[in-house]
């Protein structure tokens, strides 16, 4: 067991993962991945379980010349554990009002747009589109604005969504352990929180204003989820922020505490790269595709049972292309403004998309690569 | 070859596969039906049982395959046997392979919320087949609540890795009163005879005729490979031995 396993196995006893990081210099991590070599990829590659070490080095610049045979070895292993079939999934924007400012985001409190939060009827007419394109899955997503969009309208909307879809993921702020327990009662699956980066003083600097500004408590929010027994938690860092390396090291570090620690819940992880939006942040770090498929390939083979998630932030071509290399989840069709989808309320979108299909042009594609594109992995009746 | 019956129902395909992981329902119904397999597994969890047009439902709908609903996803009894009862009023059959996997990582079952489940779904007349560890005792203790079969692992499902389980699979075929059935980490055709020649009653695999380059052919190689296995369990194969048999050494001075 080398040091890094060592003290995960420790970790676990720790109160939260707060503890985890607190021991992990963020330069000397980013130092570590820039050292590994191409014998420390090779070893990496012919391992049978890989260790956090490994995924340094298959995420390190050392693992490029090799980005071949970690595709295909990422495709072998996603094809064992997750088969021929890509899970398909829509994103549902609640609402946009947000009072936490974030340098990246167009939901962000400081950008003067039309602010929108669903009625019942808006968002039962949102259902019946997205219904009728086929989901089953759905993900509901909203900023940060805890008096109008608090627990209660969580509860509200569960309710109304629930007879319709048979599996419910949020992506809004994070909540305390006893909420997140209320809303598995009403059918919640699957919760999202990435931490955007684990860069302490970076996160502050991106997040200057609101309750998102909290370090410590998004920190410790999946902490929460698995305390709280949610089915399956969504990791992620956004991409551009900080150095990608060091943060995807970071997040790789968090999935593995969490899995030893609460091992009876799922676990997913995104790679957003950020995209234009009305507020345009310049990336401070720019990843090309071919890190992407990189860094994907680097997760799949250091975690054989992770589900691997992709957006409609990438383009066309690069969708196409990834499904065989260890994507097992993917949306399309996607609208991030609230309202997008029924009635075209105009709202402040969060980002713009790259890929404009149709779920139903996105499921012919996946077909065309030997794939097939499964609606429903889940029944309402187990939650 | 003998046929195998459980529930009183006979199968001549010893041959049993799951539903999952196929590239089209299209390609999984071809597969299925080259391998002869007769009992298929179907995630409730992946059927739609409030349309009567489900694809993979309706891809099943032939007279060579009996459905077999499981509980895939459940984590506590309580959650198995809803879900079960669910699966037997839209299915319209009371067959039951019982999964209550609360790790989402290896799959692995539960053996204490599984006998629980299976007790009460006995009781509830479901014909109930559970997934277990290749643990013995647990067999029997399942038996005696009875369950129509048993469905030890030979590795963890998914995993292509064989009969890990080995010793404790010869146990509980040693042991049992009702049929064995080896299910999970059968990834071979060699793994699946394997299992036939030791006194298995039946294997059940999927992953590794899903997941193939060309399914059909992977599907044929099993029934051939389980049909292979029967017959030289039947024909009572021939013990493997370490060293030659020419001469008795030791006990040749009792013909002097």
């Amino acid at each position: 067991m080398n040091a890094i396993e060592h003290n995960i196995q420790e970790f676990i006893k720790a109160a939260s993962f707060q503890e985890v990081v607190e021991s992990y210099h963020w330069n000397e991590v980013e130092e570590s991945i820039y050292a590994k070599t191409k014998t420390d990829v090779e070893e990496a590659l012919v391992k049978k379980k890989r260790t956090l070490e490994d995924f340094k080095a298959l995420i390190s610049p050392a693992a490029l010349p090799f980005l071949e045979d970690m595709a295909r070895e990422s495709q072998a292993l996603t094809q064992k554990r997750f088969g021929k079939t890509i899970q398909m999934y829509v994103p549902m924007y609640l609402s946009n009002e947000c009072q936490n400012i974030c340098t990246y985001c167009g939901f962000s409190q400081d950008n003067p747009l039309r602010r929108v939060t669903l009625t019942d009827q808006q968002i039962l007419n949102e259902v019946n589109v997205i219904k009728s394109y086929g989901y089953a899955h759905i993900l509901l997503v909203t900023g940060e604005a805890n008096k109008t969009v608090g627990v209660p309208y969580f509860r509200n909307a569960l309710q109304l969504i629930r007879p319709h879809f048979s599996n419910i993921a949020m992506e809004v702020q994070p909540l305390e352990q006893s909420d997140y327990e209320l809303l598995i009662q009403e059918g919640l699956h699957s919760v999202l929180v990435y931490q955007e980066t684990y860069h302490e003083d970076n996160y502050k600097f991106h997040h200057p204003k609101g309750k998102k500004s909290n370090f410590d408590y998004r920190l410790d929010t999946p902490d929460r989820l698995g305390k709280a027994g949610i089915h399956k938690m969504g990791l992620g860092v956004l991409i551009g922020l900080e150095d990608w390396r060091t943060d995807s090291f970071f997040n790789a570090l968090h999935l593995s505490y969490l899995e030893k620690k609460y091992w009876q819940t799922k676990y997913s992880v995104s790679f957003p790269r950020l995209r234009p939006y009305t507020g345009n942040l310049e990336p401070k770090v720019n990843m090309s595709d071919k890190e992407l498929v990189q860094l994907i390939c680097a997760y799949r083979i250091f975690n054989e049972e992770v589900e691997l998630s992709i957006s409609t932030r990438e383009n066309e071509k690069f969708r196409n292309n990834i499904i065989k290399l260890g994507i097992t989840n993917i949306s399309a069709g996607s609208k991030t403004d609230p309202g997008g989808y029924a009635s075209g309320l105009q709202a402040l979108e969060q980002f713009e998309i790259s890929d404009e299909r149709t779920p139903q042009q996105v499921a012919a594609m996946i077909k065309e690569q030997g794939y097939e594109a499964v609606w429903k992995d889940w029944d309402e009746s187990y939650n | 070859m003998e046929p195998l019956i459980i529930a009183g129902k006979k199968f001549n395909s010893r041959l049993f596969t799951g539903t999952g992981k196929f590239s089209s329902s299209i390609v999984m119904k071809e597969a299925l039906l080259a391998s002869g397999s007769e009992l298929v597994t179907v995630a409730l969890r992946r059927v739609d049982i409030k349309d009567k047009d489900d694809d993979i439902i309706g891809h099943l709908n032939h007279s060579q395959f009996n459905l077999l609903p499981n509980t895939s996803g459940v984590r506590t009894a309580k959650e198995a046997i809803f879900a079960a009862q669910l699966a037997r009023e839209a299915l319209e059959t009371d067959w039951l392979k019982l999964e209550i996997h609360p790790d989402p990582k290896y799959l692995l079952p539960d053996p204490i919320e599984t006998l629980k489940a299976a007790e009460q779904l006995v009781k509830l007349g479901f014909i109930v087949l559970p997934y277990i560890n290749a643990d013995p005792v647990l067999c029997k203790r399942l038996e005696e609540v009875g369950v129509a079969a048993v469905m030890p692992l030979g590795s963890p499902i998914g995993s292509n890795n064989g009969l890990q389980t080995k010793a404790m699979l010869e146990i509980i075929i040693s042991q049992s009163k009702v049929p064995v059935i080896v299910d999970a980490g059968i990834g071979a055709p060699s793994h699946a005879a394997e299992a036939l020649e030791m006194g298995a009653d039946a294997v059940l695999v999927n992953t590794a005729i899903a997941v193939s380059p060309d399914p059909i052919k992977m599907g044929i190689a099993f029934k051939l490979a389980v049909e292979a296995g029967r017959m030289a369990f039947e024909a009572r194969l021939a013990k493997a031995t370490k060293h030659a048999m020419a001469s008795s050494p030791l006990t040749a001075f009792l013909d002097e």
